[in-house]
């Protein structure tokens, strides 16, 4: 009976471990790839952000935000994010496979 | 049950999970062959576990597909079946371009080749009913689907009833084209066959309406194709609001591009068009009735029929949805996405859908494991082309306040009015990059 229990429990605690890494995304990350998609041969697509260095995102969306880098719209998306919200997007985006 | 077998509730696993169906030919499972099942489901990671959570989609556009797609992706060990009546999706986005003879509609055309290889199971029928209680979708075969969860992503339907005059047999006269597809090339070629000097006439409804700037950027690049083709006619556009998306940018680029050909009626003006006669090809407003060489009727709009069915609207015709889960604040366990939804003051648009089938996968995965949701985030961004080379945006970062979405303050809104040239192609640039990512993000 107990080897029976275990394996009944086994496939829940997989599906936890697969829910858990779902939300690593961060707030407002997961809007990005609208756009920036990592994916090869789309025309006239935008840079992917996976896989890029945290600190070139980070500093990146700050200057868009604070209106110091020419954009057409990110400055007015960067501005709808706090620079806590910003660092963990840049994190999360250089962690992920490019 | 025709082609499915029921697992009896005896035989399932655990008291948590519902019952569901299995495939045609699936033996009637034994307590013991359900062990093996998950033994094997555990040892073998990339098969699927006999009491892996169900997930059913309805609707495989930016946001079913979209959703199906993201699930896989987070929570693979999930049965996600997508149910979808047609087996090519005709993109709304740009199919503006296809009326005026810029693209041609297969460029607008996708299937569903990669979704099934990410392990979607595709069902290439209509659902017909939903019933809650039980936790099923019915398809038109007969074929019973068992779900967990529920995501119900239909787009719009026409509230046919709010325009009296105008039907399906009345959009093969007038067609609306705001379903991309047949209608999309009906009304170019009403226009290719318009002689010089002809009046193309649009019927545009009140919010909330897909794609709220589609229309405009319609009556542009119709503009831009009289222009172009025809000089000596017109278009003008029969408004039922005062103010529309991105006006100021619009009625810009109009005067300087297209002096004298557009005419735009607003609701003071008498622009609200409250019946229509196909017979005699004339629009009836509050005070004239209209009449035109080539006339175009967006009708008013609701939720998709199936969210009907499924009695997921309220009495705007609209589904209420969670802002965190996107879950119906009607019916549990049954999730809205996209055009059907209202969510706050965002647009109706398929990058909206689409950022929000990745929030609502986020969730869903959360709640299949028993977690809670995170408070996301989400951006839209809509790009309207004025003429081929000058492209406009608007862009909104939303949030849950309470029960219900709201525009970040400070954050999002249109293009600026004084931006050069320059600025007006890149945005058409980044236009074509936008839908090229989203339709290679969801079908590619």
């Amino acid at each position: 009976m107990v080897r029976s229990r275990t394996l009944l429990i086994l496939p829940f605690v997989l599906a936890a471990a697969g829910g858990a890494s779902a939300a690593d995304a961060p707030r407002g990350a997961s809007s990005c790839t609208g756009c920036h998609t990592s994916r090869a041969g789309i025309e006239d697509a935008l840079a992917s952000l996976k896989g890029r260095k945290a600190s070139e995102i980070a500093e990146a969306m700050l200057a868009f935000k604070e209106g110091g880098k020419p954009a057409t719209v990110m400055n007015r998306i960067a501005k709808g994010f706090s620079d806590a919200e910003i660092t963990a997007m840049a994190d999360w985006f250089a962690e992920q496979q490019p | 049950m025709t082609s499915a077998k029921r697992i009896s509730a005896k035989t399932m696993p655990t008291k948590t999970m519902p019952t569901r169906t299995m495939p045609a030919g699936t033996m009637r499972l034994t307590r013991r062959s359900v062990l093996a099942g998950a033994l094997a489901s555990t040892i073998c990671a990339p098969a699927i576990a006999q009491n892996a959570p169900r997930v059913v989609v309805i609707g495989g556009g930016f946001a079913g597909a979209g959703f199906a797609r993201a699930l896989k992706r987070l929570a693979n060990n999930t049965n996600v079946t997508l149910v979808e009546t047609h087996r090519t999706f005709t993109a709304c986005p740009f199919s503006n371009h296809v009326i005026a003879g810029l693209r041609e509609l297969s460029a607008q055309q996708f299937t569903y080749e990669k979704v099934a290889a990410d392990g979607v199971t595709m069902a290439f029928e209509p659902a017909i009913a939903v019933d809650a209680g039980s936790r099923t979708v019915t398809l038109r075969s007969g074929t019973p689907l068992m779900y967990d969860r529920l995501v119900i992503a239909p787009g719009i339907g026409f509230n046919w009833s709010a325009l009296p005059g105008y039907d399906e047999a009345a959009s093969k006269i007038m067609p609306h084209a705001w379903h991309a597809g047949e209608q999309t090339e009906l009304l170019r070629r009403q226009l290719e066959a318009m002689e010089d000097g002809g009046t193309v006439l649009m019927a545009v409804p009140d919010n909330p309406m897909r794609c709220p700037p589609g229309a405009y950027e319609r009556a542009s690049l119709i503009a831009w194709y009289l222009k172009t083709k025809k000089p000596r006619s017109k278009i003008i556009v029969l408004d039922a609001k005062d103010q529309f998306s991105m006006q100021r940018l619009f009625q810009n680029a109009w005067k300087a591009l297209y002096p004298g050909q557009i005419e735009w009626i607003s609701l003071s003006n008498g622009g609200k068009i409250n019946s229509v006669d196909a017979k005699t090809r004339s629009l009836i407003g509050d005070f004239d009735t209209y009449k035109g060489t080539v006339i175009n009727v967006i009708p008013p709009q609701r939720a998709g029929t199936i969210a009907q069915i499924a009695g997921v609207t309220d009495r705007t015709g609209w589904c209420p949805v969670d802002p965190i889960t996107f879950e119906s604040k009607i019916a549990p366990n049954v999730h809205v996405l996209g055009d059907a939804t209202l969510v706050g003051t965002m647009p109706k648009s398929a990058f909206g859908a689409f950022a929000q089938a990745q929030i609502c996968a986020a969730a869903i995965a959360r709640l299949l494991a028993n977690a809670t949701p995170d408070r996301p985030k989400l951006i839209n961004t809509c790009y309207s082309m004025a003429a081929p080379d000058y492209g406009i945006s608007v862009a909104g970062v939303y949030q849950p306040v309470g029960n219900d979405y709201l525009e970040v303050e400070g954050a999002g809104g249109n293009s600026p009015l004084d931006a050069p040239q320059a600025t007006r192609a890149l945005e058409a640039k980044y236009a074509h990059g936008l839908f090229n990512t989203l339709t290679g993000e969801t079908f590619g």
